[in-house]
C-alpha cells in the first residue's frame, strides 16, 4: 500500500518535472504569462512530491516491509531503529531517491524565493532543472525501481553491511548528497544565464549562496568520510585516494573554485565566461562521482560490462547533461564577455591563480580517478595511488596555498606588494622556522613543505582581520578567515601526521605492557560482549602518557555481526590536545597472545578540526550573505511601498 | 556462465580465509622488524603496494589474508636488505603492476604523467594571457 504511494508519487513528480520543463521551455520562445506562471508552483508541488515518494521509502524500512524487495535486500528487522531508517539510503536505489528529493526540493526553493533574477532567466534556470531532474526520475523508474515489490514476501531481510551500521556513516551520503545536488542548481543557474546571455553581477549574486550551501556540505560530507574511514577501517589511515573517495573531492575541488570566481564577478563583475564554465564543470563533477560510485564500475570493469543496464543509463544521462551544457557553453561563450580588466597584483589576480591551480588539481583527480578504468576497459591493469596523487597535486597545491597567504590582503583591480610586504614578516619567520626544524628531523619532503606552509598559514590567514575593530567585521568576511584558517589547521595535522606518527604492532599476553611514542599500554583484560547483532570481544588498554598519573582506559573490539557474516574490528581512540593514541584489537595469536595495534599520530585531529572550521567558516559566509540579501528585499519592499503611498 | 563464474569467485574468495582458520597468520604480517630504520623502509614500501582482495586499501591498511602474507615477504627481503624497488619488482612480476599504486612510465601509462605537465603549461599560458592583456591603466 505505502510502497504503491510512493510510486505513485514518484510517476507524478517525474510528469511534473516534465510540465516545468515543457512550460518554462515554450515560455521563453514566446511570451506566453498562461505558462510561465506553472513554471514556479509546479516546481514547488514536483519537490514535494518526490519528498512524499522518498518519505514513504523510510516508512517502508521502519516497518521492515518485506514484501519491497529493497528492504529485504537490506534491511533486517534486529536491526537498531537508527540503521532501519537509514538503511533507506544505504543502498542504490534509496540513495537515487534521494538524490531526486533534494533536487526537487532545491529547485522547489529556488523557485520559491529567488526573485532578483530577469524573469527569463528564472524560466531557463527552472526549465534546466527540470530537464536534469527528468534523466534521474527516469533512471529511477526504469532501471532502479526502489518500490519494486517481492510476492510472496520473504520471512526476513539480508541485512546491511555491518561497516555500514555506524551512526556517522547513517547521515554521510545525505550529507554528500545535499552538497553534489546542490551544485545542480548552480549548474541550472550557469545553463540559464547561458540560454538568455545574462551573466551580471546579480546572476552571481543569486547563484553563490547554493554554491556556497552545497560546499559547506561537501566540506562536512568529505571530513566526516574521512574521520569514519580512519576510526572505522583500523588502520589509522584517513585518506586513501580510493575513487570513491575521489567522487566527492572532485565536486569539492571544482566548488571550491567555482565560489571564489563567483565572488569576483559578484563584486567586481569580472571572469564571467569562467564562472559559468565552472557552473557547468562543479555539477558534472558530482555526475561523474555519482556515476563513478553508483554505475558498480568500481568494483570491476568487466561485472559493469556483464551488466551494463544501470550504468550506461548514468553514462548517458552525463553525456546529455555534460555535453549538452559544454556545448550550449561553446556555442554563447563568445557572446559572455570576460568583463573587468585586473593586474597580476590585485585580488582578482590572486583568485585567478587559485582557480587555475584548482582546475589542475581536478584534472589530475580526475585523470587518475579515470585512467585506471580506462587502462582495464583496454585490457591492462594499472593502480594509481598517493605515490601518484600526493607529489603531482602538491605541485599545484602547495604554490596556490602560498598565494592564499597573500591574496585576502591584495586590494581589488591592482596593488602593490611593497604595501602588505611588512605583514607579511612574521608569518615568513614562522615559516622558515618551521622549515628548519623539519629538515633538522629529517622528515620527507612534502610534509616538511606542508608543515612549513601551514606554519606561515596559521598566522598569514588571520592578518585580514589585524588593524580592525573585530566588531565592524562583516560575517562574511569572518566566514573566508575562519575557512582560510580551517585550511591552515588541516594542513598542519596531514602534515604532522605523515611526518610523526609512529607504528607499533604487537602480540601481547594480558597483563604485558607495549610501548608506542611516548605512550605505555598495558593489555588488562579480554572479555566477550554482545550488541543488539553482534558478539564481539572486548579489550580494555590502560595507556599511561609519560609519566601523567591515571592511565587511560581504552575499549576495542572485534566484533562479529551475524546478519550478514562478518567480522569488523572497533577501534578505541584517547584524545589528547596534541594528538590522538589509536588502538585496535586484532586475531588471537599463538601462546594466549593477542595481536595489539598501536597508533600515535601527533595532532592528527586537526585534521577534521580544520575541515569542521572551514565549513563553519562557509556557513559564517552564508549567513552574512542570506541576511544582507534579506535586507535588501526589506529595503525594495519600503521603497516600493512608499512609492506606492506617495503615487495615491 | 555467471553462476560457474560466481561459483569460482564464491572458491577464490573462500580460499584464503579457509586456509586462515588453519594456519597462524605468516610471522611478520602483524610484526615489526626489530631495526627501526628497516621497518621504515618496509613501511613505505607497504604503503605503495595495494591489497589485490580489498577495494581501495594498501597492504599496510588492511587485514585481509593476503595482505598479511605481502607484508610478510616484504618485511622479510626488507630484512634480507633488499631494495624496496626490486621487492616492488619481483611483486609486479608476480602479480603485475596492478600491485604497485606508484605507476611507472611505459607506453600505457605515458598520458598520467603527459596530464599534469600538460595542465602545467596550460596554466602558465592562461595566466600569462589573462594578465598580459589585462594590463590595468
Amino acid at each position: 500500500m505505502i510502497a504503491n504511494f510512493g510510486l505513485a508519487a514518484l510517476w507524478l513528480a517525474a510528469a511534473l518535472a516534465t510540465l516545468q520543463l515543457v512550460a518554462g521551455g515554450l515560455s521563453l520562445r514566446r511570451e506566453t504569462p498562461a505558462l510561465a506562471g506553472l513554471v514556479r508552483p509546479v516546481a514547488i508541488a514536483q519537490g514535494l512530491l518526490a519528498a512524499v515518494a522518498f518519505a514513504a521509502l523510510i516508512v517502508l524500512f521502519w516497518q521492515t516491509d518485506l514484501s519491497v524487495k529493497l528492504v529485504a535486500t537490506n534491511s533486517h528487522s534486529a536491526k537498531p531503529l537508527l540503521y532501519k531508517i537509514a538503511g533507506a539510503w544505504g543502498n542504490h536505489e534509496g540513495s537515487m531517491l534521494l538524490w531526486v528529493t533534494i533536487m526537487g526540493l532545491a529547485g522547489g526553493f529556488v523557485a520559491l524565493v529567488e526573485r532578483r533574477l530577469p524573469e527569463p532567466t528564472m524560466l531557463a534556470t527552472l526549465a534546466a532543472q527540470a530537464f536534469v531532474s527528468i534523466g534521474f526520475y527516469a533512471f529511477l523508474l526504469m532501471a532502479s525501481n526502489p518500490f519494486e515489490r517481492l510476492d510472496p514476501p520473504v520471512a526476513e531481510g539480508q541485512g546491511l553491511n555491518p561497516l555500514l551500521q555506524d551512526p556517522g556513516l547513517a547521515f554521510h551520503p545525505p550529507t554528500l548528497y545535499i552538497g553534489y545536488v546542490g551544485l545542480s542548481i548552480a549548474f541550472s543557474f550557469a545553463v540559464g544565464a547561458l540560454i538568455t546571455r545574462e551573466v551580471s553581477p546579480a546572476f552571481a549574486r543569486a547563484m553563490r549562496p547554493w554554491v556556497l550551501g552545497a560546499w559547506i556540505f561537501l566540506t562536512l560530507g568529505i571530513t566526516a568520510g574521512s574521520y569514519w574511514a580512519y576510526y572505522e577501517l583500523g588502520w589509522g589511515g584517513w585518506w586513501f585516494w580510493d575513487p570513491v573517495e575521489n567522487a566527492s573531492l572532485m565536486p569539492w575541488l571544482a566548488a571550491t573554485a567555482l565560489l571564489h570566481s563567483v565572488s569576483v564577478l559578484a563584486s567586481r563583475n569580472a571572469l564571467r565566461a569562467w564562472t559559468v564554465m565552472l557552473g557547468v564543470v562543479a555539477f558534472s563533477m558530482s555526475m561523474v562521482g555519482t556515476f563513478l560510485v553508483r554505475s558498480g564500475i568500481l568494483t570491476s570493469v568487466h561485472a559493469f560490462a556483464v551488466d551494463p543496464t544501470r550504468g550506461s543509463f548514468i553514462l548517458a544521462l552525463l553525456a546529455i547533461y555534460i555535453g549538452g551544457a559544454l556545448l550550449l557553453f561553446a556555442l554563447r561563450a563568445a557572446t559572455v564577455t570576460e568583463g573587468q580588466r585586473f593586474a597580476v597584483t590585485s585580488r582578482e589576480g590572486a583568485l585567478v591563480f587559485n582557480n587555475v591551480m584548482l582546475s589542475a588539481t581536478l584534472g589530475i583527480v580526475l585523470i587518475g580517478t579515470l585512467y585506471p578504468l580506462l587502462a582495464e576497459a583496454m585490457g591492462s591493469k594499472v593502480s594509481v595511488g598517493p605515490p601518484y596523487f600526493n607529489p603531482m597535486g602538491a605541485v599545484f597545491v602547495l604554490p596556490m596555498l602560498a598565494v592564499m597567504a597573500v591574496g585576502p590582503l591584495l586590494r581589488w583591480r591592482r596593488d602593490a606588494m611593497a604595501r602588505i610586504g611588512k605583514r607579511l614578516i612574521v608569518p615568513g619567520v614562522l615559516a622558515l622556522t618551521a622549515f628548519g626544524v623539519m629538515v633538522a628531523l629529517g622528515t620527507g619532503l612534502l610534509p616538511a613543505l606542508g608543515l612549513t606552509l601551514a606554519a606561515g598559514l596559521l598566522v598569514a590567514t588571520l592578518l585580514p582581520l589585524a588593524g580592525r575593530r573585530l566588531r565592524t567585521v562583516t560575517l562574511p568576511l569572518w566566514g573566508m578567515v575562519l575557512a582560510h584558517f580551517g585550511v591552515a589547521v588541516s594542513l598542519f595535522g596531514m602534515a604532522a601526521d605523515s611526518a610523526f606518527t609512529q607504528e607499533r604492532l604487537v602480540a601481547a599476553r594480558v597483563g604485558e605492557i607495549a610501548s608506542v611514542g611516548p605512550w605505555q599500554v598495558r593489555l588488562q583484560s579480554i572479555m566477550p560482549v554482545a550488541g543488539p547483532n553482534w558478539t564481539a570481544l572486548e579489550g580494555t588498554l590502560a595507556a599511561s602518557y609519560g609519566d601523567d598519573g591515571t592511565p587511560a582506559i581504552l575499549r576495542t573490539q572485534s566484533r562479529s555481526f551475524w546478519a550478514p557474516v562478518q567480522q569488523t574490528n572497533e577501534s578505541a581512540l584517547h584524545t589528547r590536545w596534541n594528538g590522538q593514541l589509536y588502538a585496535v584489537l586484532g586475531e588471537e595469536a599463538e601462546g594466549g597472545r593477542w595481536q595489539l595495534r598501536l597508533w600515535w599520530k601527533p595532532f592528527v585531529t586537526l585534521i577534521w578540526l580544520g575541515g569542521l572550521l572551514i565549513g563553519l567558516g562557509g556557513l559564517l559566509a552564508l549567513l552574512g550573505r542570506v541576511a544582507s540579501d534579506l535586507r535588501r528585499l526589506v529595503a525594495i519592499d519600503k521603497i516600493a511601498y512608499r512609492r506606492e503611498r506617495q503615487g495615491r | 556462465m555467471m553462476r560457474v563464474l560466481l561459483a569460482a569467485l564464491a572458491l577464490v574468495l573462500a580460499g584464503p580465509v579457509h586456509a586462515q582458520d588453519k594456519l597462524p597468520p605468516a610471522p611478520y604480517a602483524y610484526r615489526q622488524l626489530d631495526d627501526p630504520a628497516q621497518e621504515a623502509r618496509a613501511k613505505a614500501l607497504m604503503d605503495t603496494l595495494r591489497c589485490l582482495q580489498c577495494q581501495g586499501q594498501a597492504i599496510s591498511d588492511s587485514d585481509a589474508p593476503i595482505a598479511g602474507d605481502m607484508r610478510n615477504q616484504v618485511r622479510l627481503r626488507i630484512a634480507q636488505g633488499e631494495d624496496p624497488e626490486a621487492i616492488r619488482a619481483w611483486l609486479i612480476e608476480r602479480y603485475g603492476s596492478y600491485v604497485s599504486y606508484k605507476p611507472k612510465v611505459d607506453a600505457l601509462t605515458w598520458p598520467l604523467f603527459a596530464a599534469p605537465l600538460a595542465f602545467l603549461t596550460l596554466a602558465v599560458i592562461v595566466l600569462r594571457k589573462r594578465f598580459a592583456k589585462g594590463r590595468v591603466a
